[in-house]
């Protein structure tokens, strides 16, 4: 098994009364890319922010590359990187002033040229000097995920990041994160579209009310639980958590 | 800990640059506003001394006053501006989740208010002196003093405003922009602290600019330079800029705390 990129060890959070993350706990090994899945309000977003140091949780451990996160916070973002899907670029700002202002940012050496090439790979040269607010949405798309490369990261957190774009730059962009993920980054994802979890991810982990109902391989996961498909899988972890938890 | 890095915070620099650079609405407020007041405050200095005889120099005394006092709104705004960038284009997950520190990042609104604020100064000047005969000189050496204290004074209110708006919200900048005014009966702008009521002094005697305004006063009527007060007002300032930077971080970790960082951006904590 490569090492764990990420480790996340009891993490907990609660806003009040209301508990939103429950004692989660989960690696992601390098060259692995897993999917966190469930319903709206099961806890991923916060899961994210989380491990992105954005949101400090109430218990638990986030590490990365080994290093304890709360410690260590600057060093560690330089290796990681994100796209979320309600978190554009300022859209005041064009493309390439976004990738040069954030490369500076993330240290990234050779700057110039690792723009270029990411305007490329993500089709977005002929919108260099564009507004990214004027952009399409699978374009802005697009340009986060540049972003989210510029650093060459080690360990890549995902929000839903093919949520706007159209079915073919959807796949091209699911063959880039494998090949990222090929080259030993680790990757954590969440998607509603299960199609496309099913042919990304290496293992899922299914979140419900805060904590982790099921965890495996999103091809034998269904089958091991009487399901169909992955789809059907997420629709019982969506209404009927209790008949999984006693399963 | 670390020491700061250059390179992050030059991006923050060159961010607000980007943004100024290419927009006329952004360039216009550095300087129109500044020399209309100028113009606005010329005039009326003007008048009120026509047919009027004075012991010292009117233009160089209220034209002279409105000049730094406009100086200091400008370095406050200069900081809140550049915050408010990010308020306005929702970047602070971008940023906040990235490695960019928070003394960086203040560290970029400050260098970014002294570009921005230099414009303004520099206009102020030109106008000033062009058309009313205000001169730098007439304060000597001790204009350097005015003005440092004025500036670090200025960079402690935009920090605590961009505070204030980080834990209240977008809609709260509508408690900043009027700060200056708010202050500037105690900041004894046009007026010496003897003038106020008796309650108000203590409160005048915390605020820095008081003591400049009280130097400008002494200087333009021929007194002895008042170092002594001008470096409590020196220090008072620098102890503020302390404060606005503690207040700062406490704000930021409230807000990583419950997750405010994450909803300005996302409006989604699951």
């Amino acid at each position: 098994m490569p090492p764990a990129v990420l480790s996340v060890t009891g993490l907990r959070k609660a806003y009040g009364r209301v508990v939103a993350v429950d004692g989660v706990s989960f690696d992601v090994a390098a060259g692995e890319i897993v999917g966190l899945l469930g319903p709206n309000g099961a806890g991923k977003t916060t899961t994210i922010n989380m491990v992105l140091g954005v949101l400090a949780p109430d218990g638990g451990a986030v590490r990365i590359e080994g290093l304890d996160l709360g410690a260590r916070r600057s060093e560690i973002l330089e290796r990681t990187n994100f796209a979320a899907v309600y978190s554009p670029l300022p859209g005041n700002l064009t493309v390439v002033q976004n990738l040069r202002v954030f490369g500076m940012i993330y240290g990234v050496r050779g700057l110039t040229g690792r723009i270029e090439a990411l305007l490329g790979e993500y089709d977005l040269a002929r919108f260099r000097d564009a507004k990214s607010g004027v952009l399409s949405s699978g374009e802005q798309t697009r340009l986060s995920l540049a972003k989210a490369m510029l650093n060459q990261p080690h360990l890549l957190l995902l929000d839903e990041p093919t949520a706007s774009l159209d079915p073919a730059t959807a796949r091209e962009m699911r063959a880039r994160i494998r090949t990222f993920a090929a080259q030993g980054g680790g990757v954590l994802w969440t998607s509603h579209n299960m199609h496309e979890v099913v042919e990304v991810c290496d293992r899922v982990l299914f979140l419900s009310r805060g904590r982790i109902l099921l965890e495996g391989d999103p091809r034998t996961l269904p089958g091991d639980h009487g399901k169909a498909s992955l789809e059907e899988l997420f629709i019982t972890v969506a209404r009927e958590p209790l008949s999984l938890e006693s399963a | 800990m670390s020491p700061l890095s250059p390179r992050r915070i030059a991006a923050i620099v060159l961010r607000h640059f980007y943004l100024v650079r290419g927009s006329l609405s952004r360039v216009f407020p550095l300087f129109v506003w500044v020399a209309i007041d100028m113009v606005l405050w010329g005039f009326i200095t003007r008048y009120l001394a026509t047919g009027t005889t004075f012991r010292f120099s009117l233009v160089t005394a209220l034209l002279g006053a409105v000049l730094l006092w406009d100086f200091q709104a400008r370095v406050m705004q200069g900081v809140t501006m550049a915050f408010f960038e990010d308020v306005w284009s929702r970047n602070f997950l971008n940023f906040f989740a990235s490695p960019l520190r928070v003394a960086e990042y203040l560290a970029g609104l400050v260098l970014s208010s002294i570009a921005t604020s230099a414009v303004g100064l520099v206009v102020m000047l030109l106008v000033a002196t062009a058309a009313f005969g205000l001169s730098f000189a007439a304060y000597g050496a001790l204009v350097v003093p005015f003005l440092l204290v004025l500036f670090l004074f200025g960079i402690a209110l935009g920090i605590t405003g961009s505070a204030v708006v980080l834990r209240l919200g977008p809609s709260a900048e509508w408690f900043i922009w009027p700060i200056p005014a708010v202050l500037s009966p105690f900041a004894c702008v046009f007026y010496p602290l003897a003038t106020l009521p008796a309650w108000m002094r203590p409160l005048a005697r915390l605020l820095p600019p008081a003591y400049v305004f009280e130097g400008l006063r002494a200087v333009v009527a021929g007194r002895a330079a008042p170092l002594a007060p001008l470096a409590a007002g020196a220090a008072l300032a620098a102890v503020d800029i302390v404060l606005a930077c503690l207040i700062f971080r406490s704000v930021h970790r409230y807000a990583v705390r419950t997750g405010l960082v994450a909803r300005y951006a996302a409006e989604s904590v699951s």
